[in-house]
């Protein structure tokens, strides 16, 4: 029998079709219970060391070292000697062959790699598979086809690497950052000493394996884990000609004033605080998936997170409502469940400042949304939250929060929106959401941000340069301008 | 010693992603063996190929592209001995694998270095992009006899045009193989078509034909003269390929530009 | 059932004000949305759940011109009992055949609780004038149809006659007086998802209790795209007015794994009051048996082969 009824018009009950854990196995990863450092293609054991965890259950995962000033200049004088004794002299189409070998054994090992990514970053695993690795792997790919091919990118300049770099990396994109900074290092002729994020160093210890793989020889890449400290005695270290630094922007001003008179070249990749615009001429139903996908994707974590929604005025309710709505099917959980949306947050201390950003939103008056969801008992988890009723000088309005929490203002005309959204000290990225090309043009040119992404979100690719304006930090990273920070030209 | 009699190659056309023999059933002899003399059909059955492979190869991401022909790179290295008794040597081979690879690494570049946003004096945004002419016919350079069809081949195929090639005469064993690393190299059927025959009776067709978009006369010898003249009749793009040259102003022989315009306003 | 407006024939509908805002459909991130949802991984409980879903929300359908009594009672016998050896598998929601064959299938099924849904309107093509596919309504309730599935005109879509479009929808639902309608936009001939948005619409502004993709007859059919796309316009529609249209998808859905992720961009787009025969219909064919396979599989745990499950 069915439950057909010829002319009944009742309501009908909903039926509750719960999704089935889904894990992604844990066992495609082997992990060591201890890591050392990985300088001059060998593993040396630390004096100190720390443990690393999954932020989703606080379990601990290994032991990994803390890099003292003595290891960063062990690791620093081995890239010296890589650069001196080889590297540099090697042809670029042979430098491209050992950056197309990384990229495709990263392609091979994705899985393995994604899973480690999910564990220890707290990220789902539906984004480090469909996310992470493949730009990362991308990321290598594009490069090595730059290694040989330097002179046509600068029309008139004899490029030649800067020498030894060192690169300091976040924890919001593990992997990911550090394809960003070695691919393009490398194929410029470079070597480089990179510190992986303190919480996430998993994935970058992995790394290596892939070097020993692609037969990459001894001291071209050098990995050293540790905290700030870590950090701090590479930007000092004397032998290092180049800084690459992606994190905080107030980390990034005093690395800025530490290397002042160094001679030392430096990029930042700093935070951000972006306008995501939405007129109401827009695609709703696609604009709404723009606005979720750019504050909830990777829990917020991310420098260019459309955190400050700017809404037309003549269209607020209907975004609001369905806003709401889609909230409500996001799934928060077990980064390592497929059907997850929305992962851990990485660590106490992150959890810590996110909770005091939104509890100084409802204190200032702000009208606070979350929708029910149940969240674990252990480990580091924060709701997806919206804040309407937000006024331009709230702290949450102001202050990156780095996390799942959208704050909603709103805007009458262009001008206006322009306005408000380049009325602040960053200026890294930035939304524009409506069906009038001319519309999308004259935003994107008024605008004051690095990035524009207009009926879209958070898309990256290796060609397309990535950085931000003023206080977000300076230098690109990905196309042709991604080679520029790791290049001298004598003129 | 072993007594075992080989099994002997059987070298036919590459055509649509397929081997078959010549539609006239013909052969001649090259390089001792029996090699399948294209006829007049068998080329317009490979521009026929070429252009229906042609939209989907254009349509792939230029990242896809180029990974595509870094594997026909992989595949041509694992099989550098068989390559290296068909032409000059381990050195040629070497040299071709290195400029498969050259060309790969190019796809994802070429309108960042080719193409632009141009300034123009109005509230416009204006850019160029370039993009693949469509189906070109190359005659490869009898020497040398891989490295040159390498070397016309790629610039084409890197940009989103499918080819039809005609191997060189008097030594196209080298051509047929590298036809096999092309099947098992994920670049789709029909984006490279190889011929094998005479040229003097399969380059006129190729320079004649109304839906071929590019003529490139690298292997053209004396005939290049008739063959630009013939190539005006539906205004084919020509190109003097040589048989040994890397650069990216060699894909750009193969590829148009387009520019467009949009009013940027409130 | 909701009842249609009552307007004089021929009125020229001004929509805007009418209708949720048509506006226009992102097509690539309407695709990405669907793609990301038809990743999500559905095992064990949820699986079965869904392949049961699926086949109680079948309209198992046959319309062919080599339809016979003979063809349409064993596809009868098929939709009541769609495995003989397995009791505990739900019936189909209905069967959907050519007016011919209505009386056949409703001798068949009479007191079982499957609907017989007849097509109607010049089906597939509704090239012919409005009073031919009024009058083919009508003949097809008198013949005892339970459900209508009509085509939309899309020669006057597409050149711009929305108001004939929608004064026809009127028409039928006028003629079909109970009986439940389903309005069929054939999605694959209307080009763009705008188009799609607009129809659907319209189409819900004429009357229809439900709105179907395609008729099956072409490709591209029911892709998880322009399902999603239909079912926004739907959700738009419920929550302006309050009234709940239902959504049928038909054309292309051969695998069950198809099946369970069109289940799953209606769950996550309307949530679970639509997963109900009254609100949600699969129109297909040789999806039933696929989806047994699976059910089999879910419940032995061993791959099955297809001599294992009749062909009706």
């Amino acid at each position: 029998m069915t439950e057909l009824d010829r002319t009944g018009e009742r309501t009908p009950v909903p039926a509750d079709w719960t999704y089935a854990p889904a894990p992604e196995s844990r066992d495609v990863v082997e992990l060591r219970e201890r890591y050392g450092l990985y300088v001059g293609g060998t593993w040396l054991e630390p004096a100190e060391t720390y443990e690393t965890i999954s932020p989703a259950s606080e379990e601990p995962l290994a032991v990994v070292g803390q890099a003292s000033a003595a290891d960063v200049d062990h690791a620093v004088g081995a890239a010296r000697e890589a650069f001196a004794n080889g590297w540099s002299a090697l042809p670029g189409s042979e430098r491209a062959k050992y950056l197309f070998r990384i990229a495709r054994i990263l392609q091979e090992r994705a899985r393995e790699f994604a899973v480690l990514e999910s564990l220890n970053g707290g990220k789902p695993i539906k984004e480090s598979r469909d996310v992470d690795l493949p730009l990362a792997a991308a990321h290598f790919f594009y490069y090595a086809g730059w290694a040989d091919k330097l002179e046509y990118a600068f029309p008139n300049r004899k490029p030649k690497p800067v020498g030894v770099a060192g690169q300091i990396i976040p924890w919001n994109f593990p992997l990911l950052m550090l394809a960003w900074k070695i691919a393009p290092a490398l194929a410029c002729g470079n070597t480089v000493v990179l510190k992986p994020a303190e919480t996430t160093p998993l994935t970058a210890l992995l790394f290596c394996d892939v070097l020993r793989q692609a037969e990459l020889p001894a001291g071209v890449v050098n990995i050293v884990t540790g905290d700030g400290r870590t950090g701090a005695a590479l930007v000092e270290h004397e032998g290092v000609d180049k800084i690459a630094f992606t994190g905080s922007t107030e980390v990034g001003k005093a690395i800025q004033r530490r290397l002042a008179g160094s001679g030392k070249k430096l990029t930042l990749e700093l935070g951000g605080k972006a306008a995501n615009i939405v007129f109401d001429d827009c695609a709703l139903d696609q604009a709404v998936e723009g606005i979720v996908n750019g504050i909830y994707f990777n829990q917020g974590h991310v420098c260019c997170a459309g955190s400050r929604l700017f809404v037309q005025e003549s269209i607020y309710e209907p975004i609001v409502d369905k806003l709401k709505r889609r909230l409500e099917t996001l799934r928060v959980g077990e980064p390592l469940d497929k059907n997850t949306d929305v992962g851990a947050i990485n660590s106490a201390m992150q959890l810590e400042k996110i909770r005091e950003l939104v509890e100084s939103g409802r204190e200032e008056g702000a009208e606070i949304y979350q929708p029910p969801c149940r969240l674990p008992e252990k480990g580091y988890w924060f709701a997806p939250t919206v804040f309407t009723n937000v006024a331009q000088s709230y702290r949450i309005a102001q202050e990156e929060i780095f996390g799942p929490v959208l704050s909603v203002l709103t805007f009458r005309t262009p001008d206006e929106a322009i306005e408000k959204a380049n009325n602040t000290p960053y200026g890294l990225s930035a939304g524009v959401w409506t069906e009038k090309g001319s519309r999308i043009l004259w935003m994107a040119q008024h605008l004051r941000a690095g990035v524009v992404w207009a009926n879209t979100y958070n898309r990256f690719d290796p060609t397309s340069p990535f950085g931000g304006y003023k206080e977000s930090g300076f230098g690109r990273e990905g196309g042709r301008h991604g080679l520029e920070p790791y290049l001298r030209f004598d003129e | 010693m072993s007594d075992r009699l080989p099994v002997k190659k059987t070298y036919k056309l590459f055509v649509g992603g397929a081997f078959p023999r010549s539609e006239s059933g013909r052969t001649y002899e090259a390089e001792g063996q029996n090699v399948a003399r294209a006829s007049r059909k068998d080329a317009r059955d490979a521009v026929r190929a070429a252009r229906a492979a042609q939209p989907g190869w254009a349509a792939a991401t230029a990242y896809n592209r180029g990974q595509v022909l870094y594997r026909l790179a992989e595949m041509v290295e694992a099989r550098v001995p068989e390559f290296a008794d068909l032409c000059s040597g381990r050195d040629e081979v070497e040299r071709a694998i290195d400029r498969i690879v050259w060309y790969a690494g190019w796809a994802d570049k070429l309108p960042q270095v080719l193409g632009g946003s141009n300034p123009v004096a109005g509230p416009y945004f204006n850019f160029t992009v370039p993009e693949p002419t469509g189906v070109v016919a190359v005659l490869a350079p009898e020497e040398p006899p891989l490295l040159g069809l390498v070397s016309r081949v790629l610039p084409a195929v890197v940009g989103g045009n499918a080819v039809v090639a005609v191997a060189a005469e008097s030594r196209p064993l080298a051509a047929v193989e590298l036809a096999e690393a092309i099947a098992t190299s994920d670049l789709p059927g029909g984006v490279v078509n190889l011929l094998t025959g005479f040229r003097s009776e399969l380059a006129p067709v190729l320079a004649a034909h109304m839906d071929v978009n590019a003529l490139d006369l690298a292997g053209a010898d004396g005939l290049a003269a008739e063959l630009e003249q013939l190539a005006a009749d539906n205004v084919k793009r020509v190109v003097h390929g040589r048989a040994d040259v890397q650069s990216p102003w060699e894909i750009e022989s193969f590829l148009e530009l387009k520019t467009v315009w949009h009013p940027s306003g409130r | 059932m909701a009842q249609a407006p009552a307007l004089p024939a021929g009125f020229e509908l001004p929509l805007e004000p009418r209708l949720p805002r048509i506006g226009s459909v992102d097509a690539v991130a309407l695709e990405e949305r669907a793609a990301s949802l038809a990743k999500r991984s559905i095992k064990k409980d949820a699986k079965v759940f869904a392949l049961e879903l699926a086949i109680r929300t079948t309209d198992l359908t046959t319309l062919e011109g080599a339809d016979t009594p003979g063809k349409v009672s064993a596809l009868c016998s098929k939709a009541l009992r769609p495995d003989p050896t397995d009791p505990s598998i739900p019936s189909c929601a209905a069967i959907c055949v050519y007016p011919n064959l209505v009386p056949t299938a409703r001798e068949r099924l009479e007191g079982s609780g499957v609907h017989v849904a007849a097509v109607a309107t010049g089906f597939p093509s509704g090239q012919y004038p409005t009073q031919i596919k009024v009058a083919d309504v009508r003949s097809a309730v008198e013949l005892g149809a339970d459900e209508i599935d009509m085509v939309i005109d899309r020669g006057a879509f597409l050149s711009g006659r929305y108001a004939k479009v929608y004064d026809e929808v009127v028409r039928v639902k006028e003629a079909c007086g109970d009986v439940h309608l389903k309005v069929i936009l054939e999605t694959g001939e209307l080009g763009t998802y705008d188009n799609v948005r607009r129809a659907t619409l319209l189409a819900i502004a004429g009357g229809a209790d439900f709105v179907k993709t395609s008729t099956g007859k072409i490709s591209p059919a029911a892709t998880l795209p322009v399902a999603l796309c239909m079912l926004e316009a739907i959700r738009d529609v419920h929550a302006e007015t309050g009234r709940r249209v239902g959504f049928k998808a038909a054309g292309g859905i051969r695998q069950a794994k198809q099946a369970v992720q069109h289940l799953v961009v209606v769950n996550e787009t309307l949530g679970g009051e639509w997963l109900t025969p009254e609100l949600y219909r699969l129109g297909a064919s040789s999806l039933l048996n696929d989806i047994l396979m699976q059910l089999r599989k879910e419940k032995t745990g061993v791959y099955q082969g297809s001599d294992y499950f009749t062909l009706d």
